[in-house]
């Protein structure tokens, strides 16, 4: 590993894994609204379909079918956790009372998927089995390039190839990445084509479980696509970009191997 | 952890991705529990041409269930090799339907049954994962990245 990679680390640890930890509470609750094209990409897989979705956060696209199986994995154990509102309306107390952890919580009310602890870059995945992936407003936390392709590659490697379904029939695997857009002039944070697209962006912490640290700002890394950059990643890391676009503040791609 | 989840797990480790060793993970020190969730038919039928079953195996005898797994992959006896197969076998496998019996059993078997706590073990490093609460976790210690 070359010198560069070991700084991108340490400074992600700093600056996005350590932040997250803090604000992870108020962060899910913050973000709650499944987008139609990540929607429209999960219901178009057929019954059956085994694929990951890479940074879950605290699980909210997992609901959206429970026919379909999703190894959900998040670097963070406190966005796994952070359930405290949840996104389809299922109350807390659905949940089996007997057992207190949040862990626990976060499986029982996403069934049937499973959910890991795992980093982008060292997933625990075997290669060319999967049907989809969808890695949502993830990657733009690594802080260089060579991250953020080595990110869409291992995504992709996952993938199946055209043609390798054991019965015959199935099309290659496809993945669905969602990042922030450097053009989002209209956006709180009225970035423009202009601006820098490494940015620490600040995030106030107005309400936790526990009262504690409201009011807080804590800044957090990104690094802002602009456009045709995320199309551009796709291709460096041996991918086809499929179909993309421009979603509220975001760049979109869904993409396949090569 | 289900036991479905295993099937698609290997080691985080890059130089362990190459050898065949490094999948299936091993279960240690694995405590189970079955915790019904809802059947799904179609579910179950449409997954199995998915599953690595020769993994699946390792790991029915390793938690010492081989009796809740059938001995091969249902799926594959609605195929037959074009070349080898007689008329009589051909025909059998187009009118295969796998029972409700045996994919209620895989049901069971794959999603039903976990691992709560426990660890998995790297066949090729040696690397142990622990299982905590039924959650796996894969972060490898920075000498290992
Ligand atoms: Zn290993």
């Amino acid at each position: 590993m070359d010198n560069d990679h070991i700084r991108g680390e340490e400074y992600e640890q700093t600056n996005v894994h350590n932040v997250y930890s803090k604000i992870a509470t108020h962060f899910s609750s913050t973000r709650y609204k499944p987008w139609p094209v990540i929607d429209d990409f999960l219901r178009s897989l057929t019954t059956g379909s085994i694929g990951l979705d890479i940074g879950c956060g605290n699980g909210k696209y997992l609901a959206i079918r429970d026919d379909i199986y999703i190894v959900a994995s998040d670097r963070h154990v406190t966005n796994l956790t952070s359930n405290e509102i949840d996104y389809f309306g299922v109350a807390k107390s659905l949940t089996r009372k007997y057992r207190s952890s949040e862990l626990i919580e976060f499986a029982t009310q996403h069934e049937p998927h499973s959910a890991i602890v795992a980093d982008i870059l060292s997933l625990p995945h075997p290669g060319a089995v999967f049907d989809f992936a969808i890695s949502i407003a993830v990657i733009h936390h690594l802080s260089t390039r060579e991250r953020r392709v080595d990110a869409v590659r291992a995504i992709l490697n996952t993938l199946r190839p055209c043609g390798e379904d054991r019965e015959g029939s199935g099309s290659a695997g496809q993945a669905l990445f969602f990042v922030w857009a450097l053009e989002q002039k209209n956006s709180r944070r009225g970035w423009d084509v202009d601006d820098e697209q490494d940015q620490m962006v600040p995030w106030v912490l107005k309400a936790d479980k526990s009262g504690d640290g409201v009011g807080k700002t804590y800044h957090r890394y990104y690094h802002l696509y602009r456009r045709g950059e995320l199309e551009e990643d796709i291709v460096a890391a041996g991918g086809e970009v499929v179909r993309s676009g421009y979603d509220r503040d975001n760049w979109w791609s869904v993409a396949r191997r090569r | 952890m289900k036991l479905l989840t295993v099937n698609f797990l290997t080691c985080a480790v890059k130089t362990c991705k190459t050898s065949s060793e490094s999948y299936p993970l091993h279960f240690r020190d694995a405590q189970l529990e079955q915790n019904p969730q809802t059947f799904n038919p179609l579910f179950i039928r449409n997954i199995l041409s998915r599953l690595d079953w020769s993994a699946l195996t390792t790991t029915a005898n390793e938690l010492g269930l081989t009796a809740m797994l059938p001995d091969h992959n249902p799926a594959d006896d609605m195929m037959v090799d074009s070349e080898g197969a007689t008329e009589e076998e051909k025909n059998r496998a187009k009118d295969n339907v796998i029972s409700e019996e045996v994919l209620k059993k895989l049901h069971t078997f794959l999603v039903d049954t976990a691992v709560i706590e426990g660890k998995l073990v790297c066949g090729n490093c040696g690397f142990e994962y622990p299982i905590k609460e039924g959650v796996g976790n894969f972060l490898l210690p920075p000498h290992l990245v």
